[in-house]
């Protein structure tokens, strides 16, 4: 699903340049549930954006799905991101005058699917994250716990191929993100394979497997026991 | 680019921006709004003006000319400067036996108007002063004359026996005569003599220079009445249609001052009015005013759509990270910027019709309240739609032009940039 190699990426500071991440090789299989962990600064985030072609690496190769990405326009990498990528941000990221259901079928506008059916499949989606009764309100009525909610919804209604979670619970209390975790974990089980940021170890331990960054490079990588985050709530 | 365009979405992106900041809206288009407002003001106006003139004069047929003797202002022949003649009857038939482009020639004189006499008109007890004039039938060939059904205009009858009928105004009418009476057939008295009423003049805005309290007699009975021999007081020409009347005016002039030993060069005695260039003028003026109109609602539309780009660039800013959300979800560059330029031309439309309807507005405005005045030359004020059309198509394209400054922008960031804003 997704191989890494040797992925470098460097910030230019001015003059300086600060080397982040530092020879990146990680392999992730369809249907995995993968935290990458590590201090701040350490670069997840950066290996994120870069996962979620957000940003380039400077080198080395990223192959997603088989398909090689680089030397995207930015108009092919809108249509993979669209197609192949979901993202839930750690601020929710939702567009605030947009209510719930409109935020969930924005992924679908950019897709031209039609009013009717894009409707349709936000309503599905936000009654999958237990949100069906709160299609028509604004993010700034919702709590922190149900804007995450709808920013997973919508970023697996266009059903892509990987889910990638820059510290979700970062902004939640530990009840809201069990609940949350409880949803991906239940998400994962589906199928879906899904990527998170965490420097939180309680939620790495929700996962299948953990990374461990440190000064950009990969210095633990193991399965574990999922734990069962509804044993927690 | 032409899909997203017919998109209805893209629309509904473009109209939800826009309606998200109302006030900043209503800033941002008012400037557009006055250039169009202008534009559209001022060049109906000088339209309206265009037209009150062209009706004040329609029935005085505009290839013609007034002329009339001032005193000289260039000694000449022995003659000293100041010098003050008249026209004669003998004249008419003089000029029009040398100037073939002559159509028709009517001499006329008056009394009571332009400073030459006065004249006491009596009917019963009620004692009034009025203009009167002498003329020919012919003068009906020049400009048009109405008369309210049951009267008639003297002919030539009335000429060679003198009669002493006359044609009154219609205020005249309503000063000397109760409602219920008939005036036509009925007397009034013109500086001590009857004179039988045969007609009522109906006043309209287009006899140029007449009132509606004129009285009109025979030209031959005007001569008895007041003694004024073969003088006349002016002559009104109409040159055939195919001739320029200003260079028959001038042929006029000149013929009438060779024959009255007045210098060449004198201005100003042979005077004369001339419907044509009158028109001319005011359509110049009514054209300088549609060209300011124009240069100056450009000019405002221009500095409105500066102003418009820039409140999108403002707007741009500020959406740098929504924009960067909707990156993040796929939308592609083309669209973004497709949306951020349509927002300019709705912005820019939405200011340039609330233009034109506000304008349109003005002018029916002013149009109602001087209706009824027959003293200000206004009618129908009015832009040509195809201008209005032009107005649109221009802004459109301005708009568009504009837009493409802040869709530029709002594309340049990375999204990786953008989602960091806050
Ligand atoms: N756009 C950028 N420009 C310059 N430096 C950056 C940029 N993004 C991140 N960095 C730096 O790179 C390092 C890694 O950042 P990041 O990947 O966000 O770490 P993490 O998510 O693990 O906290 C940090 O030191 C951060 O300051
Ligand atoms: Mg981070």
């Amino acid at each position: 699903m997704i191989k890494l190699s040797n992925i470098q990426k460097s910030y230019k500071l001015g003059k300086n340049s600060l080397h982040v991440l530092k020879g990146i090789n990680l392999e992730i299989k369809e249907g995995e549930m993968v935290a990458i962990m590590g201090s701040s600064g350490s670069g997840k985030s950066t290996l994120l954006n870069i996962l979620g072609i957000l940003d380039s690496q400077d080198s080395g190769t990223y192959f997603l799905d088989s398909q090689e990405i680089k030397n995207l326009d930015e108009t092919k990498a809108a249509n993979y991101r669209n197609k192949f990528l979901g993202f839930v941000f750690q601020s929710f990221n939702l567009i605030s005058y947009k209510t719930a259901i409109q935020n969930v079928a924005l992924p679908l506008q950019f897709q031209k699917i039609n009013r009717k059916s894009r409707q349709k499949r936000a309503k599905e989606f936000l009654g999958m994250v237990g949100l069906a009764e709160w299609s028509t309100h604004h993010p700034n009525e919702l709590s922190g716990g149900q804007k995450q909610r709808v920013a997973i919804a919508r970023a697996l209604v266009t059903q892509p191929r990987v889910l990638l979670a820059d510290e979700p619970t970062g902004a939640l209390d530990s009840k809201t993100s069990y609940e949350l975790m409880e949803l991906l974990q239940k998400i994962n089980d589906s199928g879906e394979t899904i990527i998170i940021v965490t420097h939180e170890e309680d939620i790495a331990s929700m996962c299948k497997r953990i990374v461990n960054l440190k000064d950009g490079k990969i210095v633990e990588d193991k399965h574990i026991k999922q734990k069962l985050a509804s044993e927690y709530v | 680019m032409l899909r997203n365009l017919l998109n209805i979405d893209t629309w509904q992106e473009a109209a939800n921006s826009i309606g998200k900041n109302k006030f900043r809206t209503i800033i941002t288009v008012t400037g557009v709004f006055w250039g169009i407002l202008v534009y559209i003001t001022l060049s109906g106006a000088s339209k309206g003006l265009d037209n009150g003139f062209e009706q004040r004069f329609e029935r005085v047929s505009p290839n013609s000319f007034f002329t009339w003797i001032q005193g000289t202002t260039i000694p000449y022949k022995g003659f000293k400067s100041g010098r003050n003649f008249s026209l004669k009857l003998e004249d008419v038939n003089f000029l029009k036996s040398r100037i073939k482009e002559i159509k028709y020639i009517s001499p006329a004189i008056n009394r009571g108007v332009f400073g030459n006499g006065t004249t006491i008109i009596k009917r019963g007890s009620e004692s009034e002063s009025y203009g009167v004039y002498g003329h020919f039938p012919a003068i009906l060939n020049i400009s048009d004359k109405e008369i309210y059904d049951g009267g008639r205009f003297f002919n030539q009858l009335d000429i060679d026996n003198k009669r002493k009928v006359c044609l009154i105004g219609e205020r005249i009418l309503n000063d000397f005569f109760e409602e219920w009476e008939e005036p036509i057939g009925n007397n009034i008295t013109i500086d001590g003599e009857f004179f039988t009423v045969i007609g009522i003049m109906k006043f309209v805005a287009g006899g140029g220079i007449e009132k509606d309290s004129d009285i009109w007699i025979p030209f031959t009975t005007f001569q008895n009445l007041y003694n004024t021999g073969e003088r006349i007081g002016w002559l009104s020409v109409s040159a055939h249609d195919e001739y320029d009347v200003k260079i028959v005016e001038e042929k006029v002039k000149s013929l009438i001052k060779y024959k009255y030993d007045v210098h060449p060069n004198d201005k100003s005695a042979v005077n004369g009015f001339n419907i044509g260039e009158i028109f001319d003028r005011i359509k110049k003026f009514a054209k300088g005013l549609t060209l300011l109109s124009i240069v100056v609602g450009i000019a405002t539309v221009f500095g409105g759509v500066i102003g418009i780009g820039n409140i999108l660039l403002i707007s741009v800013r500020e959406r740098t990270k929504e924009i960067g959300i909707r990156r993040a979800l796929g939308a592609k560059p083309d669209e973004i910027r497709l949306q951020i330029i349509i927002e300019s031309v709705t912005l820019t439309l939405l200011s340039g019709v609330s233009g034109i309807v506000v304008g349109s507005f003005v002018l029916y405005t002013i149009d109602f309240f001087t209706k009824n005045m027959s003293d200000f030359p206004y009618t129908n004020p009015t832009v040509p739609i195809s201008n209005i059309i032009g107005v649109l198509i221009f802004m459109v394209v301005l708009g568009s032009l504009i837009g493409l400054i802040p869709a530029q922008r709002a594309v340049s960031i990375k999204p990786i940039d953008a989602l960091r804003e806050d």
